[in-house]
């Protein structure tokens, strides 16, 4: 595949801020492609986790940051464990949906993905033990898929697969104060 | 043998099979457990792909909380495994991130309570011997797919228990049991994970490469230890069908269950009932068909 780099679409500053995040140097990678040959969700991705990690040694920024690959990495760890170089590749993916995030960017070709982590976040900060049956009804409202997996459901409900209550709201203030003083130090880093 | 204990989220709902079949398990075996007081989720995948500290501190005040009890933390589900056990060892090998969580959570840890999986545990503390010791009934030669995922041994610096790419902890479970530990080359391939409501159709293609596989090599059940590997392979079976064109009828047993069938658990211990897949082919083969009430009960 054939690609015409512009001097403006390279960026040194984004490559940086990610070896920043990530604490991970991509100088290291040789593109052996191995990544990409164990990844699981490739099929799925635009491009694979070699491209990407070649795009960031280039600091090609919009290329990187508006690709759903981050996104579709299930942090499965294969990446990070085979590479010859040790590079934490799963790390850098962190690092990318991190970044992503903070400029407002969503996933292009399902904004579910990043939804179904929003979710499961409050339902954490609410109920301390995730609330499983809150947590598929919210997405399915949000995500304006109703029904699905409304087949299941009822099975689900038969063999007490989920519980209908959620733990007791009141007693997880430590959790949501762990959630508020996160939120406050990365206002203090000054990155956002 | 005594260990505290973090269950994690989905032992008290989609996997209380696991949680009724691992508590009659850790009865039969010796294993004293004691739930780590006011224990909440270790944030799973969600928490660290959206603030690194968050995902680190949340693993650490369960860590904090389980301290006075000074045991070691038993856990069942691969992905909490993997976030305590990490927090232990970015305490120890990060000073700086140490430094940051304990301004969050005004307190110190330093990484000093082990965090241990319970395959490691009945291999490791347990012994092979003793889990053969107990068996009143044994599989009949059940051949069995052992399917380990991704984080019940990667990376390797924080699962440390068993080989990277050909783990056999529970391989060597199965044998004990009387059942035929099969090889094949999926047992550590991922199941799309937390993907399985946001998208259901990945999940859906990864578990129907998975069962193929299970099926060629002859597998009659597979037999995981996470709840999500579990939900994936048994809730997500309809799509991985469809998606193969074949219809598997394969069930996906907890390894606790096993155990709990080989040594004599009742039907609320095993909670065979629990999966959506039918798994009274399983009970028959180690009964025969006497066998069926046990599942029923």
């Amino acid at each position: 595949m054939k690609w015409e780099i512009k001097t403006e679409d390279i960026h040194t500053s984004f490559r940086d801020e990610v070896e920043e995040l990530s604490g991970e140097s991509f100088g290291a990678c040789y593109q052996c492609g191995k990544c990409s040959a164990g990844c699981p969700i490739a099929f799925a991705m635009d491009h694979g986790p070699t491209k990407i990690m070649r795009l960031c040694q280039l600091g090609m920024e919009d290329e990187v940051i508006n690709s759903d690959t981050p996104w579709l990495c299930a942090s499965c760890q294969a990446c990070t464990t085979r590479c010859p170089r040790e590079i934490d590749i799963a790390e850098i993916m962190d690092a990318l949906r991190i970044i992503a995030k903070r400029r407002g960017i969503k996933p292009r070709t399902d904004p579910d993905i990043a939804l179904f982590t929003e979710i499961f976040l409050s339902n954490l900060r609410w109920f301390g033990r995730i609330y499983e049956l809150g947590l598929v009804g919210e997405f399915n409202l949000l995500s304006g898929r109703f029904f699905k997996d409304f087949g299941k459901a009822p099975a689900m409900f038969l063999k007490r697969k989920l519980a209908l209550l959620p733990s007791n709201p009141f007693k997880w203030g430590k959790v949501r104060e762990i959630f508020k003083k996160c939120e406050k130090m990365k206002e203090g880093d000054g990155r956002e | 043998m005594k260990y505290s204990y973090y269950p994690g989220c989905s032992m008290h709902s989609t996997a209380a099979e696991f949680e009724s079949s691992f508590r009659f398990v850790a009865r039969v075996l010796g294993m004293e457990l004691t739930e780590v007081e006011d224990w909440f989720c270790c944030g799973a995948t969600p928490a660290h792909i959206t603030d690194s500290l968050l995902g680190l501190a949340l693993p650490t005040q369960n860590l904090l909380q389980a301290r006075p009890a000074g045991l070691d933390v038993a856990t069942t589900c691969a992905a909490c495994y993997n976030r305590l056990k990490n927090a232990n060892r970015v305490a120890l090998e990060k000073p700086k991130k140490r430094e940051a969580l304990a301004r969050v959570l005004g307190e110190e840890y330093k990484g000093e309570i082990p965090v241990r999986h319970i395959l490691d545990i009945f291999v490791n503390d347990v012994g092979i011997d003793n889990i053969q010791r107990n068996v009143l009934f044994p599989l009949n030669g059940l051949r069995v797919a052992s399917y380990y995922g991704c984080l019940l041994t990667r990376p390797p610096e924080v699962a440390d228990f068993d080989d990277v790419e050909n783990p056999v902890t529970m391989d060597k479970i199965v044998e004990a049991l009387g059942g035929v530990a099969l090889q094949w080359p999926f047992k550590t391939e991922c199941c799309g994970a937390s993907f399985s409501l946001s998208r259901s159709d990945i999940v859906g293609r990864l578990a129907g490469e998975i069962l193929r596989y299970a099926k060629r090599a002859g597998a009659e059940c597979i037999a995981v230890a996470c709840p999500l590997c579990q939900s994936n392979l048994d809730l997500r079976q309809k799509e991985a069908s469809e998606y193969e064109g074949v219809e598997f009828n394969m069930p996906i047993l907890y390894i606790t269950q096993l155990m709990a069938i080989a040594y004599g658990g009742g039907g609320k211990d095993v909670g065979l009932g629990k999966a959506i897949v039918n798994a009274e082919s399983v009970v028959h083969r180690v009964f025969g068909h006497q066998g069926s009430e046990r599942v029923e009960r």
